[in-house]
C-alpha cells in the first residue's frame, strides 16, 4: 500500500518543466544568461562592473541617483556605528529605533499627510496594506497588469478580487457599478507601470472611484522622486492625491536603498501597525538603511534641477530610438522608463546580450511578468546619466539592433 | 432567463474567442480544451460580463473550468 502512494505521487517539481525548458532552450543557443548577471563593482550610480566588463546601468530604477550621494552614505555610516548592523526584532516589539522614527517623519513631511508605516520592502508594502484593508466580502478592482506585489496582498486577503483591462477607464467603472450595495470596494492603480512605463489617467480614475464611494490606494513605486512637482508621484502631478486613500512607495527607486512604506490621512491608519501581519511578523530594516533612507527622502523634497534633467534624460533616449525604428512601450516618453519591444525572447535575449557586449546593462523582461507576453528591453533613466552618456547609449543600441537584425 | 437562454447566448459570445473552432459541449475546458491565455480569459469574462451585467470575480473563476460549469454560474447569478 504504502509503496503504491510513493511511487503514484508525482514528484512537486515536475510543475516547473516548460519553464526549466523555456529556459535550456534559451541557453542553448549560446547566449549570456540574461538572469545570473553579476555586478563585481558598482563604480557609480550609473556604472559598474558586470560579469567582468566596464557597464553603463540602465536598468536599475536608481532614477535619482541616490544610492552614491556623499551625505545618504554618511548617515548611514554614522547609523551603522551607533546603532549596529540589525535591529533583529518587529518594528512591534524590539525593531522601532529613532532612525525608523525619523524616516516616518521624513515620510510624513514629504507627502505632506498625517500616518507614515514603513515595511521592510515594497513587496511588504503591498502585500501587508491589501490584505489587510480588504478582507472576505470587500471587493478589490484593479488594473490587469498590477505589479505582483498587488496581486499577491489580493490572494492573501480573500477579498473578490475583479480586474479591469489596462488603464480602461470604462472598463473600470463598469465593474464598480455592479459591485453589490454594501459592499466595501478598495480600488488599487499604479502611478507608473513598470513594464511599459506609461502612467495611468489617474484624474478620471480616482474620480469615478470616489463616484462609487471607493477606497483608492495608488503604488506610486516608479514616480516617487520625480514625477510631480515635490517628487510626490502621479496624483501629485494629475492633481489628486487628497483623494487617495493609501500611497504605496518603495525606498529602493529613487530613493536608492530597500524598504517600502505606506502614507495616509485616514484617522484610524495607526491600528495597522497592530493588525497588519507582513509588518508584524518580521524584522524591521537596519538602522543604517532607514537612515539613508530618511536622509534620501529629505534630499529629494529639494531635487528640481535633479528631476528635470532626468526628464531630459528620458526624452532624448526615447525620441533617438523612435528615429532609428525601435518599437516603444508609450509613443511619448511617460516616465523615466523606457520599454523597448523585442520581436521575441531570442532576438530578445541577443539583443541583450549585444548591449552588454557593447557596454550597456538593461533588463530582459519576459512572461510572465510583461503584460501580453511581450519580451522587453526594458531601460530606466538616472538623473545621474549625463546628456553625454545618453548619447552613447543611443550609439550602442544602434551597433546592438543592427548587428541583432532589429533595425 | 433559464439555463437555456443564458447557454445559447455564451455561446455566441465565445464564437470569436474559440479559434480552432473546438466543438463545445458541458465538459469543454477553458485551460485544456480551448488553450485560453490569461488575457483571452479577461477578454470573454468581460464580454459576459457586459452582456448579463453581473460581476464573476477572479475568485468565482477559478471555480469555472468548463463550458457547463460557466453556465451554471452565470444562471445562477441571473436568479439573483
Amino acid at each position: 500500500m504504502s509503496e503504491t502512494m510513493t511511487a503514484a505521487a508525482p514528484d512537486l517539481f515536475d510543475k516547473f518543466d516548460e519553464i526549466i525548458q523555456i529556459r535550456e532552450n534559451l541557453l542553448a543557443s549560446g547566449v549570456e544568461d540574461p538572469f545570473s548577471l553579476v555586478m563585481e563593482k558598482v563604480l557609480s550610480p550609473t556604472r559598474a562592473i558586470c560579469n567582468g566588463r566596464d557597464t553603463i546601468l540602465l536598468g536599475t530604477y536608481n532614477y535619482m541617483g541616490m544610492t552614491f550621494d556623499p551625505d545618504v552614505i554618511a548617515a548611514g555610516k554614522e547609523a551603522l556605528d551607533e546603532f549596529g548592523a540589525g535591529t533583529t526584532g518587529s518594528r512591534v516589539l524590539n525593531g522601532t529605533y529613532q532612525g525608523h522614527r525619523e524616516v516616518e517623519d521624513a515620510l510624513r513631511e514629504f507627502y505632506g499627510m498625517d500616518h507614515a508605516m514603513v515595511f521592510s520592502t515594497g513587496y511588504q508594502a503591498n502585500l501587508g496594506i491589501i490584505s489587510t484593508i480588504a478582507g472576505k466580502g470587500d471587493y478589490i478592482v484593479l488594473d490587469i497588469d498590477s505589479h505582483a506585489s498587488i496581486w499577491d496582498g489580493c490572494a492573501m486577503g480573500k477579498a473578490e478580487v475583479v480586474p479591469f483591462k489596462h488603464n480602461d477607464i470604462e472598463a473600470m467603472e463598469k465593474r464598480l457599478k455592479r459591485i453589490p450595495a454594501g459592499a466595501g470596494i478598495l480600488v488599487v492603480l499604479e502611478g507608473v507601470y513598470s513594464m511599459l512605463g506609461d502612467v495611468a489617467p489617474l484624474k478620471e480614475m480616482v474620480a469615478i472611484a470616489k463616484k462609487y464611494g471607493a477606497m483608492v490606494l495608488v503604488d506610486e513605486a516608479h514616480s516617487m522622486g520625480f514625477i510631480g512637482e515635490h517628487g510626490r508621484g502621479v496624483a501629485e502631478e494629475l492633481g489628486v492625491l487628497d483623494d487617495v486613500d493609501f500611497v504605496i512607495g518603495t525606498f529602493s527607486k529613487s530613493v536608492g536603498t530597500v524598504g517600502g512604506f505606506c502614507v495616509s490621512n485616514h484617522p484610524k491608519f495607526e491600528i495597522m501597525r497592530l493588525v497588519c501581519r507582513p509588518y508584524v511578523f518580521t524584522a524591521s530594516l537596519p538602522p543604517s538603511v532607514v537612515a539613508t533612507a530618511a536622509t534620501s527622502v529629505r534630499k529629494l523634497m529639494h531635487a528640481g534641477n535633479k528631476r528635470a534633467h532626468l526628464w531630459e534624460n528620458s526624452r532624448r533616449l526615447h525620441s533617438g530610438l523612435t528615429a532609428m525604428g525601435f518599437t516603444l512601450g508609450t509613443r511619448e516618453p511617460q516616465s523615466a522608463i523606457v520599454a523597448v519591444i523585442m520581436p521575441d525572447l531570442q532576438k530578445g535575449a541577443s539583443m541583450w546580450e549585444a548591449l552588454l557586449h557593447e557596454g550597456l546593462y538593461v533588463n530582459l523582461a519576459r512572461p510572465p511578468a510583461t503584460p501580453a507576453n511581450m519580451t522587453l528591453l526594458r531601460c530606466s533613466l538616472c538623473a545621474e546619466h549625463s546628456s553625454e552618456e545618453v548619447e552613447t547609449i543611443l550609439g550602442m543600441f544602434e551597433r546592438a539592433g543592427k548587428a541583432v537584425g532589429i533595425i | 432567463m433559464d439555463r437555456a437562454e443564458v447557454d445559447s447566448r455564451i455561446r455566441t459570445i465565445i464564437e470569436p474567442f474559440n479559434k480552432k473552432s473546438v466543438e463545445i459541449n458541458d465538459s469543454t475546458s477553458f485551460a485544456g480544451d480551448l488553450e485560453f491565455d490569461s488575457l483571452t480569459v479577461m477578454d470573454f469574462v468581460a464580454a459576459i460580463e457586459d452582456e448579463f451585467d453581473i460581476i464573476i470575480s477572479m475568485n468565482q473563476q477559478a471555480e469555472i473550468e468548463t463550458y457547463g460549469q460557466l453556465v451554471d454560474a452565470v444562471t445562477g447569478m441571473q436568479g439573483k
